[in-house]
């Protein structure tokens, strides 16, 4: 009873998982009991996921972060220059990794520096770097078709016994990462003291500034790196890239339980979210439905599970 | 022993004088009672003694040294620790967490020691806020305790990290009286242990029952001290309104 009790929210969202699996599986037998739909959804899972866990730590501290799909892009276009002009998968990656950091950095000055809101600073960001990357990129897209041809790709994209996409295991590495982070490293205490009662951590000794600092060039690293992922995959780079993300990703953190009001999330939450929001799409299409009715599912998800948050909440059940 | 010492301490934010002059001691194993009304400059006091403010001008002694630079973070190396009502607890979190706020016990790769934390935190739970069997486990969280119980928490993991001095800010504000009579006794559980406590309240009887000497903060000046064994209630009662009604 106790662990029903404690991981309530766990079990609401792995049910909605298991409920829509097996709609699927009724509506279109002959595509969800075969693997090819697995792999094709382990290799696009990640871009989404990877996002959503960084943005789980943001929110858990009480930040918002609009700027992901900018620093997404941002992060792509270094990472395909650099990749033109050395050759080098793993240097690339290092840049743009690095470039993503850089953006998280600049999130976390205007806001912790500077004094500007979480929300309002991250969409200054979003123009600015968008903006930018757009200038120098001359708002032509990059070709990578090369890198297909590199052992760098088969660490990024490549399959594993032609079924499992290398992109899915550096999700479930990270994922296991954040896990520990949020749980058991004195890290997550401080994210989790910062966005459930800034005042007491700080009373108590927590570096609030320099956890929300910590926290926003995380969320920039995971942009950059999904940013590569998408790049790698595609072998492509574009200027619009990342712009589709925006809703998804909160959609993601938000069904798995996280709370918009900071201190309260868990990563397996965002790691199941953003499973059932990247199947959604494809499910449907499979199933014989026209992609018109893609949103409309989607707000039947969301509002279910925030719904059975709200009302399984610590107050509402006296926890 | 005198562990605080203060000497014609003054204060002020921009035109406005909180402290004119004010001299404080704090004794080792003393309960002090810090009276007065609301804007005496009780509060500034105390956040001068736990570093949240600077002084102006005068002498800061901890230990019988002397303070030139403070901060909360020093204040609390030396082992001053301030218990506000709600303040320094995180409702959402599991108790546990909050007991071992910003000192967790980590290996040396930064990861917290769950399993030690929480058996601590149970024994803190069963022996100083008395709770058995009704439900309340480390994991629980905070927003599933009464206010006295909260006070006793914060009131108790000062302690378990060696406070020698814990300044209680309204403590028993708020809270119904069988709710206040649970943190007096956590109150004179510090005595028990040989530690100083500063204790800020509008409430007499309380601070009568536990304190042994009382400081009347007025107008930014503490001209009045009085020991216990020199008045009873209905005299500082007295002196109190005295004071107000100048």
């Amino acid at each position: 009873m106790n662990f029903i009790l404690k991981y309530r929210h766990q079990l609401i969202i792995t049910s909605i998982l298991i409920l829509l699996l097996c709609l699927f599986m009724f509506l279109s037998p002959r595509t969800f009991l075969s693997s090819g739909i697995y792999s094709a959804y382990m290799s696009t899972i990640p871009f989404t996921a990877v996002l959503a866990l960084g943005l789980t730590l943001v929110i858990v501290c009480g930040e918002m972060d609009l700027s992901f799909p900018a620093v997404m892009a941002a992060s792509g276009f270094v990472f395909s220059i650099v990749f033109i002009e050395t050759g080098s998968v793993f240097l690339s990656v290092a840049a743009a990794v690095f470039t993503g950091g850089l953006c998280g950095a600049l999130n976390a000055f205007l806001i912790v520096k500077i004094g500007v809101p979480s929300i309002i600073a991250t969409i200054g960001t979003q123009f600015f770097i968008r903006g930018l990357t757009v200038l120098l990129a001359q708002g032509l897209a990059k070709s990578l078709i090369g890198i297909r041809d590199t052992f760098g790709y088969q660490i990024l994209s490549g399959r594993i016994a032609d079924f499992i996409p290398m992109q899915f295991v550096w999700l479930v590495i990270l994922t296991i990462v954040f896990l520990l982070i949020l749980n058991s490293h004195v890290l997550g205490d401080r994210i989790r003291f910062t966005g459930d009662n800034a005042n007491a951590a700080r009373i108590m000794g927590i570096s609030v500034n320099r956890t929300k600092t910590f926290v926003f060039i995380i969320m920039g690293v995971c942009s950059g790196f999904s940013g590569v992922l998408v790049c790698s995959e595609m072998a492509n780079w574009w200027p619009t890239q990342g712009e589709g993300f925006m809703l998804i990703v909160f959609a993601s953190v938000f069904i798995g339980g996280t709370s918009v009001f900071g201190g309260k999330g868990t990563i397996y939450g965002t790691f199941i979210g953003s499973i059932i929001i990247s199947m959604i799409e494809a499910g449907l299409v499979s199933a014989g439905a026209q992609g018109l009715w893609t949103r409309f599912v989607y707000g039947i998800v969301i509002i279910t599970a925030v719904s059975f948050y709200a009302k399984t909440s610590d107050k509402k059940i006296g926890q | 022993m005198e562990i605080i010492r203060l000497e014609n301490i003054w204060k002020s934010f921009g035109k406005i004088h909180a402290l004119e002059g004010v001299n404080f001691s704090l004794k080792k194993n003393e309960i002090v009672g810090l009276l007065g009304d609301n804007g005496a400059g009780k509060s500034t006091l105390v956040k001068i003694i736990s570093g949240v403010f600077p002084h102006d001008k005068g002498n800061f002694y901890l230990n019988g040294e002397k303070i030139e630079k403070f901060s909360p973070k020093l204040a609390r190396q030396n082992r001053i620790e301030t218990v506000h009502q709600d303040r320094s607890l995180a409702e959402n979190q599991a108790i546990w967490r909050n007991f071992f706020m910003g000192r967790h016990k980590t290996n040396f790769l930064g990861f917290i020691d769950k399993k030690f934390e929480k058996k601590e935190t149970l024994k803190i739970l069963q022996k100083n806020l008395g709770l058995k069997g009704v439900g309340i486990t480390p994991d629980s969280p905070v927003s599933s305790l009464s206010g006295g119980e909260r006070q006793g928490l914060s009131i108790g993991r000062a302690m378990y990290f060696d406070s020698e001095v814990i300044i209680l800010d309204e403590p028993t504000t708020a809270l119904a009286q069988n709710e206040s009579q649970k943190v007096i006794s956590f109150i004179k559980e510090i005595k028990n242990q040989g530690k100083s406590c500063i204790l800020i309240t509008h409430n007499l009887r309380h601070v009568f029952e536990v304190a042994d000497r009382f400081v009347i903060v007025s107008r930014g000046k503490t001209d009045t001290i009085i020991n216990k064994a020199d008045t009873d209630l209905d005299n500082l009662t007295k002196i109190l309104i005295d004071h107000a009604g100048i």
